[in-house]
């Protein structure tokens, strides 16, 4: 994990030091606003990663000698279908055609959209689509 | 239906769990529910690769009007929409999409051994939204006053309500809203499945290549894509809201949205490149019998280009005369050194190599060949006096068809390679070849008349051009290319047909490097039974040819 | 041609480089020095002095292209002929020569600097305002242009269906400002090889300096809208003399009118932003 970090970390530097020197030559301050927020995009999950880094430890898949049985066990539960991605979808798709076509069309769009919160996540607290 | 993923060295070898069969439903509801990234990354790469089909049809539409000075195929207004929707549709529908949507989707998790992506729903959602941006967008033909018409880039205060009323803007603008959003869901998962799911073992140095760039791009991706949708958001309201964000008449100012559409465009241009140079960075040392040659430099090289690609957006605007001319350029010239080292790495995993000339291969090589002609053009354009007299011509145009030609090149070739894990059968290699020939000369073609066309003055987005009679001749070609390109492309589709299910394509037809070629073709449910043990970044190699080891330094070549 | 792969021979592999860098520093730096006798590479010969210095900057560039594209397609096209797959043996598994790497990375980094430090020359010369007194104004609408000059009632206009002329002399430093009062545009004349945009709310500003008398071909570049195909106008270029007489008729009685008259269009022309809807004939030009 902590190389991920400082991947992360390192952008975030660069991007920061991109920043200092455009921002100060140019003076044109679109872009020097963008740049510092890429910094900061950078620096917000490097910052969190670092952190975990610590308290994680380290993994199977960090260490070079790892043996697959290291690994061996339970990962996690993955919901196998769902139909509410494509609920949340469409709803999403009916929300933005109401940008164009009227704010009726808000209505199936709301609604599908609300249908697939709820149901996602009563979804997820089962633990899938059973 | 939930299954749980255990890692498969528990039960491995041999007998089969029932977790390893998927109990969902089937057909059409196994299609609009399945969260399996294979499944998913399959509706990618056919929904994207029917965009490719649509936008190379209003390509050849717009070649044949070109064909000569005064074509009469389409009108004016016509034409404005074609090449809008041609752009968009390539750019933000096919390439993209393709690039970390449909090959990614289904190959970056097998790769590093994982059972799926870390967010299953979040990928389905990503690709429902992918769709109905597709759809949203081309609705837009359908509309009064007809599709948008700005072209792919939509400079304000052309695309602002007084010169775009139509519905056709607000669904270019709705399209790529869904898109945007679709494209930052892939790279949130992307980064947390490669982040958390990789096999005991595999470390990040040694990620296969295809996984890296990946990785870079998913980072480029939650970087550049909220600025695009925080832009359209801004050029929404000042269409419908009343805001003058870009408009001069109510003080704002039309460059801002340049700035911010190129602060997104030229990321993106590698959010789309990257993907495919991972792709032949994984053909071309298989087919080679070799490792990649160079892989901790092609990685820094990748994340390199990513850093300096956020600060090179302006080489766009280098003729609006309000740029800082010298940092654009220096930034643009200095991506051609990362990008250099891929190639030279490319030749040298070609090198002393034992090459199987596949359609794949071929299709890599092509890619390297056209990549560097685009490369090439590109750094002329990185120095703003040369691209005062380039920018906005035909020259600009050839430059960035031979790069993206070159990705399409790439993308054929991934299909080549993965198209048997995939379906688990073989593509016909003739078929094949013949279309990689037709592409490859196409593509030269359809490009290098452009270039000369550019250089003597020919401005792009033209329905219409002088009488000059070499202009013609010139253009004349361009189609032609295009017609073979055209050709390609069809051929690719009628070999699909011819090779369904014809060849049962094994585990691992090519002898490859990396963990996909360790499962079965396709693989199963949570994609492995068992895996071998992780030391490099060619684990099934290393297992095939434990005595083959890839020899760490050059040392021993003095 | 070797059938079984070799350990490379390290010495002469690196005097092999070193004298390939040369072979590739040594002609740019020449070639940017005096840059007069090559081929023009597809570039058209301008008529501008700052055209030329731009024409040599690219004929700089596309040496330097040519060298490295031929040195890498050479690479690649041997690569793939000497290597093709002769047999069932593994061939070395090498995967890291650092100094080869360190070679393809600085080389490379060189030559950029140098493109760079040319670049910025040329672009100096090419920006430069030399005080002048020749000064136009090109104003771009959709989809036309009108060309006024300061101090001067000398006016031109023009649309699609009437191409307008930009007259200016010859042999001086002409300072032209470039505004847009609907969408950007962008004025290019090829003979020049140098385009700006028009954009709304800017005032852009270049200096010409042409060489030669003549007629040069001018378009919009920037994509405007649904004539933007046919936004033609013309850069005549005339002796300091007839530029002279040319002015002097817009002082006649009928000249004044007249350019009342165009100053009014063109006045409308930049007060009305709603564009034009009326369909013209297609393809005029
Ligand atoms: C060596 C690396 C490259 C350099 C130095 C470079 C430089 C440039 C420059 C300066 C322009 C602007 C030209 C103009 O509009 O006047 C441009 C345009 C463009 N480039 Fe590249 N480029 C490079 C690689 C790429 C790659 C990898 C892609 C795509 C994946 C790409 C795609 C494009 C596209 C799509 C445009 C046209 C944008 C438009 O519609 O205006 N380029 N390139
Ligand atoms: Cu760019
Ligand atoms: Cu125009």
């Amino acid at each position: 994990m902590r190389i991920e970090s400082k991947i992360l970390l390192w952008l975030g530097i660069f991007f920061g030091l991109m920043c200092a020197v455009y921002w100060t030559w140019s003076l044109e301050n679109a872009g020097g606003v963008m740049m510092f927020f890429a910094m900061g995009l950078c620096f917000l999950p490097g910052l969190y990663y670092f952190w975990w880094s610590r308290r994680m430890g380290y993994r199977p898949e960090d260490d070079p000698n790892a043996t697959q049985e290291t690994g061996a066990g339970y990962i996690d539960a993955f919901p196998g279908s769902s139909i509410f991605p494509f609920t949340l979808g469409s709803g999403a798709f009916f929300v933005v055609l109401s940008m164009v076509f009227g704010s009726w069309l808000l209505i199936p769009g709301l609604g599908l959209v609300i249908w697939a919160a709820l149901g996602g996540i009563a979804e997820g607290r089962r633990g899938g689509d059973k | 239906m939930t299954t749980t993923a255990h890692n498969p060295a528990v039960e491995s070898h041999g007998h089969e769990h029932g977790h390893a069969e998927h109990h969902g439903p089937r057909g059409i509801l196994n299609w609009l529910t399945s969260t399996d990234h294979k499944v998913i990354g399959l509706s990618y790469t056919i929904t994207s690769v029917l965009m490719l089909v649509i936008g190379g049809a209003l390509a050849e539409v717009i070649r044949g009007q070109l064909a000569n000075p005064n074509g009469h195929l389409v009108t004016m207004a016509q034409y404005n929409e074609l090449f809008t929707m041609h752009g968009s549709i390539m750019i933000y529908l096919f390439a993209g999409p393709f690039a970390f949507g449909a090959l990614a989707n289904i190959i970056v998790p097998i790769q590093i051994g994982a059972p799926d992506m870390a967010f299953p729903r979040l990928n389905a959602l990503s690709y429902w939204l992918y769709l109905s941006g597709a759809i949203t967008m081309l609705l837009g033909f359908f509309v009064t006053g007809g599709a948008a018409n700005f072209g792919w880039v939509g400079y304000a205060p052309l695309s602002d309500a007084v010169y775009a009323p139509g519905a056709g803007a607000d669904l270019w603008i709705g399209g790529l809203l869904l898109t945007g959003f679709s494209a930052i869901f892939t790279g949130v998962n992307i980064c947390a499945t490669v982040f958390y799911l990789r096999a005991p073992g595999l470390t990040l140095f040694r990620m296969p290549i295809f996984t890296w760039n990946l990785l870079v791009v998913s980072i480029l991706i939650l970087l550049a894509f909220p600025i695009l949708t925080a832009g359209l958001v801004m050029l929404y309201a000042d269409r419908h809201l009343g805001t003058h964000i870009y408009s001069v008449a109510g003080g704002g100012v039309p460059v801002l949205w340049q700035h911010i559409f190129w602060f997104w465009g030229h990321p993106e241009v590698y959010i789309l490149a990257l993907p495919f140079f991972g792709m032949v960075t994984e053909i071309i040392p298989v087919f080679s019998r070799k490792p990649v040659f160079g892989y901790k430099g092609m990685v820094f090289a990748t994340l390199t280009i990513a850093a300096l690609s956020l600060g090179v957006w302006a080489h766009h605007m280098f003729t609006t005369g309000v740029v800082l001319l010298p940092f654009f350029s220096i930034m643009s010239l200095l991506i051609a050194v990362p990008t250099g080292i891929k190639l030279f790495n490319w030749i040298g995993s070609m090198w002393r190599g034992q090459i199987w000339f596949s359609t794949a291969m071929l299709f890599a090589i092509g890619f390297v060949v056209t990549f560097l002609i685009g490369g090439l053009t590109g750094i002329y354009l990185a120095s703003p006096p040369l691209d005062f007299f380039t920018h906005d011509t035909y020259f600009v145009v050839a430059h960035f068809h031979s790069v993206v030609m070159a990705l399409v090149l790439g993308g054929m070739a991934g299909l080549y390679y993965w198209g048997p894990k995939i379906t688990g059968y073989m593509l016909n290699e003739r078929i094949g070849k013949v279309q990689f020939w037709l592409a490859f000369i196409g593509t030269q073609v359809f490009t290098i008349p452009q270039y000369i066309v550019g250089l003597n003055g020919m401005p792009r987005r033209m329905a219409v051009y002088p009488n000059d009679p070499e202009w013609q001749t010139l253009n004349t070609w361009s189609s032609v290319g295009a017609i073979m390109i055209g050709i390609s492309t069809l051929l690719f589709v009628v070999n699909i047909v011819a090779s369904w299910k014809k060849h049962p394509a094994g585990d691992n037809p090519w002898d490859g490097h990396t963990l996909e070629w360790f499962t079965t073709s396709p693989p199963p449910h949570h994609n492995f039974f068992r895996l071998p043990q992780i030391r490099s970044e060619r684990p099934t190699w290393d297992h095939n040819h434990p005595e083959a080891k890839a020899l760490a330094h050059g040392k021993e070549d003095h | 041609m070797e059938l079984t792969p070799q350990p490379p021979k390290g010495a002469p592999a690196k005097s092999r480089l070193r004298r390939l860098g040369a072979a590739i520093a040594l002609p740019i730096a020449g070639i940017l020095l005096s840059g007069c006798t090559l081929p023009s590479f597809g570039a058209r010969t301008p008529e501008t002095t700052t055209g030329q210095s731009v024409y040599h900057l690219w004929q700089g560039f596309s040496v330097g292209a040519v060298i490295i594209g031929a040195l890498t397609l050479g690479l690649i096209l041997w690569a793939v002929l000497a290597y093709r797959r002769k047999d069932d043996t593994i061939p070395k598994q090498s995967q890291y020569h650092i100094p080869l790497e360190v070679i393809y990375t600085v080389i490379p980094v060189l030559v950029v600097v140098a493109l760079f430090v040319a670049t910025v020359v040329v672009e100096n010369k090419v920006l430069a305002m030399p005080k002048t007194d020749v000064s136009i104004n090109a104003n771009a609408f959709q989809w036309g242009w009108g060309f006024t000059y300061k101090d001067h009632n000398a006016v031109a206009i023009g649309n699609t269906t009437e191409t307008p002329t930009m007259v200016m002399p010859v042999d001086t430093d002409v300072k032209i400002t470039v505004t847009s009062t609907d969408v950007v545009h962008g004025f290019y004349v090829r003979d020049f090889s140098f385009s700006r945009y028009a954009l709304p709310g800017v005032r852009n500003q270049f200096t010409l300096h042409a060489l030669k008398t003549g007629t040069f071909f001018g378009q919009c570049t920037q994509l405007c809208g649904l004539y933007h195909s046919i936004m033609y106008f013309k850069v005549k270029v005339v002796t300091a003399d007839e530029y002279k007489v040319w002015l002097a008729s817009f002082d006649t009685p009928e000249g004044r009118l007249a350019a009342a008259q165009a100053k009014k269009v063109l006045a409308e022309q930049m007060s009305a932003h709603v564009p034009v809807k009326t369909e013209i004939s297609r393809g005029a030009n």
